[in-house]
């Protein structure tokens, strides 16, 4: 995969290895632990696919994967990725901005939100046929998050293709957010008016809010979001602490401005 | 061999070797021996490793006396001690794990964590309450305080159930695991409950010949 790196919006941390990126994920598509998703994700075809586009657009359609790609230049980003769960990652992403993907279908101005849904098939994804999250998954962004320059749709990493348990062919980025609003697998793309549903916020609203950003400030009711632990570094060197923005407020503080991220969580 | 002999030259040092498997296997994992490694997250490992087979060392204890019970063996309480004192070990290593690499001794933090998530106030609670039944499982203690032993011991009731309690609520979505180790002792509290019913008092182990025996006695 050919893909010049994009150094603005690159960490310069060192990322964390290939085996662990692809051997510890949560993608309850394929099972509820770290390594369900590797030993898993093989029923999953990734080729052939399409997705839809629909809603409060210009241009709605159907698209498959040859012709999402055809148009964009293909760029490797360097993003740190913090999970609800207290560990976090660096990861060598292959992708192109969202924003370039979403111009080509000319949103109108009632488009305040970005819907996003995962593929719904418990024959090539088993998890689905257990309840711990209703199914399909689906995430959601405001349409300035979406715009957003760091906000990118991955389809590979460390110059590969994307393997299926890291969310095969498209999957969302979003790196100053929680990992779970990265949505894996995507087969629609909405636009809407009105706020859409967001998997872990109707799984447990009390718990996991739709804007999700990374905050060491606002603790999850069940523990603190202070401090993470590196995947990959040393047993003693492994907690750090956790930064606003998962360190990217320079860039995306302002989306906030005026907003309590208390009650906004 | 007496029964005695065959419980400390035979039955207590396998059941002590077999206690220290999971200490050996984090160590090789550690230090990379014998190509072991810890998961990708070596602390959460560290951290799930300690604490599952502390649960598991409890429920083990607390299996002893239904089972002797059920086989007509008391000579079993003899090991009692020992899978007890093995629990409370890998309890006491989960929370050092927790202090050490997890947060970093960083004293302000634990003390928010114990007093604000509820997960860890019940887990250090129940930590809390091992301590004493650990200090009090020596044959000196045991005669020292004669049947307020049986008292203080009875702690281990309310400990398991918080123990199961502190795993169940740090999972993030599928209980399945702590639900097993809750019926797990549901069952092994329940046999008490319904035993003592039976019975009119606490459950005994009585042998074959019908003599009771001293619970815990080694």
């Amino acid at each position: 995969m050919k893909a010049a790196l994009n150094a603005r919006y690159s960490s310069t941390e060192q990322p964390t290895a290939y085996a662990d990126i692809t051997g510890y994920n949560n993608f309850y598509e394929f099972g509820t632990g770290k390594d369900d998703p590797r030993r898993n994700a093989h029923t999953l075809r990734p080729r052939p696919w399409s997705v839809t586009i629909s809603g409060e657009v210009e241009v709605p359609g159907t698209l498959t994967l040859e012709d999402i790609l055809a148009p964009h230049a293909l760029e490797e980003r360097v993003y740190r990725m913090r999970c609800v769960e207290r560990w976090s990652m660096v990861i060598p992403w292959v992708g192109f901005p969202l924003a370039d993907f979403i111009k080509r279908f000319r949103p109108t101005s009632k488009a305040k939100y970005v819907a996003f849904r995962t593929l719904h098939d418990p024959k090539q994804m088993p998890g689905q046929r257990a309840g711990w999250l209703e199914w399909p998954y689906v995430e959601g962004l405001r349409i300035d998050e979406a715009m957003h320059p760091l906000t990118l749709l991955a389809v590979g990493l460390y110059g590969r293709l994307l393997p299926n348990q890291n969310g095969a062919p498209l999957r969302l980025v979003v790196p100053w957010k929680y990992g779970f609003k990265g949505i894996k697998s995507i087969v629609a793309i909405h636009f809407t008016e009105r706020r859409p549903p967001t998997s872990w916020n109707v799984a447990a609203a009390s718990e996991y809010g739709f804007y999700a950003n990374v905050n060491p400030a606002v603790d999850h009711p069940r523990w603190s979001q202070a401090s993470e632990r590196r995947i990959g570094a040393s047993l003693f060197d492994a907690t750090r602490p956790t930064l606003p923005f998962n360190g990217y407020a320079a860039d995306v503080a302002s989306l906030y401005s005026g907003m309590d991220l208390r009650r906004w969580f | 061999m007496t029964v005695t002999q065959r419980y400390r030259y035979c039955w207590k040092p396998l059941v002590f070797a077999a206690a220290i498997v999971p200490l050996l296997s984090m160590l090789a994992g550690i230090f990379g021996i014998a190509g072991q490694r810890l998961g990708a997250d070596p602390v959460e490992d560290l951290l799930l490793t300690c604490g599952k087979t502390a649960l598991n060392l409890l429920c083990l204890t607390l299996a002893v006396t239904p089972a002797a019970k059920i086989a007509h063996r008391p000579q079993w309480l003899r090991l009692r001690r020992m899978l007890g004192l093995a629990a409370f070990s890998y309890a006491v290593l989960h929370f050092a794990v927790y202090l050490v690499l997890d947060r970093s001794l960083d004293a302000a933090m634990i003390v928010e964590d114990i007093a604000k998530r509820p997960y860890i106030t019940i887990g250090f609670t129940a930590l809390l309450c091992l301590v004493p039944l650990a200090a009090t499982s020596t044959q000196r203690m045991m005669q020292r305080l004669g049947r307020r032993w049986q008292q203080l011991h009875r702690l281990v009731y309310p400990i398991a159930i918080l123990a199961v309690w502190h795993f169940y609520w740090q999972v993030k979505r599928d209980v399945t695991e702590p639900l097993i180790y809750a019926a797990i002792v549901a069952m092994l509290l329940g046999w008490r409950l319904w035993h003592r019913r039976r019975r009119g008092g606490p459950a005994r182990v009585t042998s074959k010949s019908g003599l009771a025996t001293i619970p815990g006695r080694t």
